[in-house]
């Protein structure tokens, strides 16, 4: 087995955040891609960690409990009607 | 923030008080608040209690909101403020310092080391054993509540620090400096934070769905 692009797995895997915000410098990313190119197991890994990211970001909610909604309108109409009064 | 941007153009209708836009608003926001105050606070209903302090906050502070961060930042720095008061009353809140700690000298493997082939091998530093593959995709898992659970449990077990960092950047969907900015974090620091809890909880998702036996 050749040694794909010098990099080991063990300094693959520590190397993937680095690439996939775009840090690594030139010569560390063409011996991370070779890698990639070679290795029957890091790209297995890589897509995980890409898949896990992906994942995380359905967990972002845009909702309100009916209770909450009700709560904070009353609060902002307060607000408003105190805001006016100081403004007379 | 621009002038003509869509958030620029609901603060300026807050504060000539269309409710409309404050409707809107934590319509879009609420969830995420909560989400960023269970950062600070164990307990849900207290993070609900701090989200919506956080709103009365940003009422009372539109006025002097100039737009030079963005919406999200400065919601994030009154949501941290309102927390840390309630620390103040209350001994059960994370302290601000533990979400913002560097991540310390220890070297943290993003692998466990026992997985490669150790020094001085023909094959040192490569897997073991072939990576196993995962019977189901997060992706899909994300969409029912069980897979749900299992990723919020995995994002739960972290440590503060990686835990804001990755609940911020992959969660929220901040990008790097805005959560340097809002943890006080440089950005190897942050960028090593997210590589560890990400790196985490890829092996926790590993640990229940990776199918060794294929």
């Amino acid at each position: 087995m050749a040694d794909p692009g010098d990099l080991t797995c063990q300094e693959f895997v520590e190397l993937v955040t680095g690439y996939l915000e775009g840090s690594l410098p030139v010569s560390e990313r063409a011996r991370f891609e070779a890698h990639i190119d070679d290795c029957d197991d890091c790209p297995l890994y890589l897509t995980q960690i890409e898949q896990t990211v992906r994942a995380l970001g359905h967990l972002r909610e845009e909702a309100i409990a009916p209770m909450a909604r009700a709560s904070l309108l009353a609060e902002f109409r307060d607000w408003k009607r105190a805001a006016r009064q100081s403004t007379k | 923030m621009p002038p003509e941007s869509d958030e620029w153009r609901l603060i300026v209708a807050l504060r000539g008080g269309d409710e409309a836009a404050f409707d809107l608003l934590i319509g879009r926001y609420h969830a995420s608040l909560i989400r960023i105050a269970l950062l600070f606070v164990r307990d849900h209903d207290v993070a609900e209690e701090v989200a919506q302090e956080a709103w009365i906050g940003v009422l009372r502070g539109i006025d002097r909101f100039e737009g030079r961060s963005s919406l999200r930042t400065w919601l994030f720095s009154i949501l941290a403020n309102q927390a840390r008061r309630r620390g103040e009353r209350e001994r059960k809140v994370v302290p601000f310092a533990a979400l913002a700690r560097a991540p310390g000298d220890a070297f943290e493997p993003a692998v466990e080391p026992a997985r490669f082939e150790p020094p001085g091998d023909e094959y040192a530093g490569h897997w073991v054993s072939a990576l196993p593959h995962w019977e189901v995709s997060p992706e899909l898992a994300v969409l029912s509540r069980e897979g749900r659970q299992e990723i919020e449990d995995a994002i739960a077990a972290l440590p503060p620090n990686q835990r804001a960092v990755i609940t911020l950047r992959d969660i929220e969907g901040w990008d790097g400096e805005e959560v340097c900015n809002a943890l006080g974090l440089s950005g190897t620091n942050q960028r090593v934070l997210l590589h560890r809890a990400r790196a985490r909880v890829r092996n926790l998702l590993e640990e229940r769905w990776g199918n060794a036996g294929s």
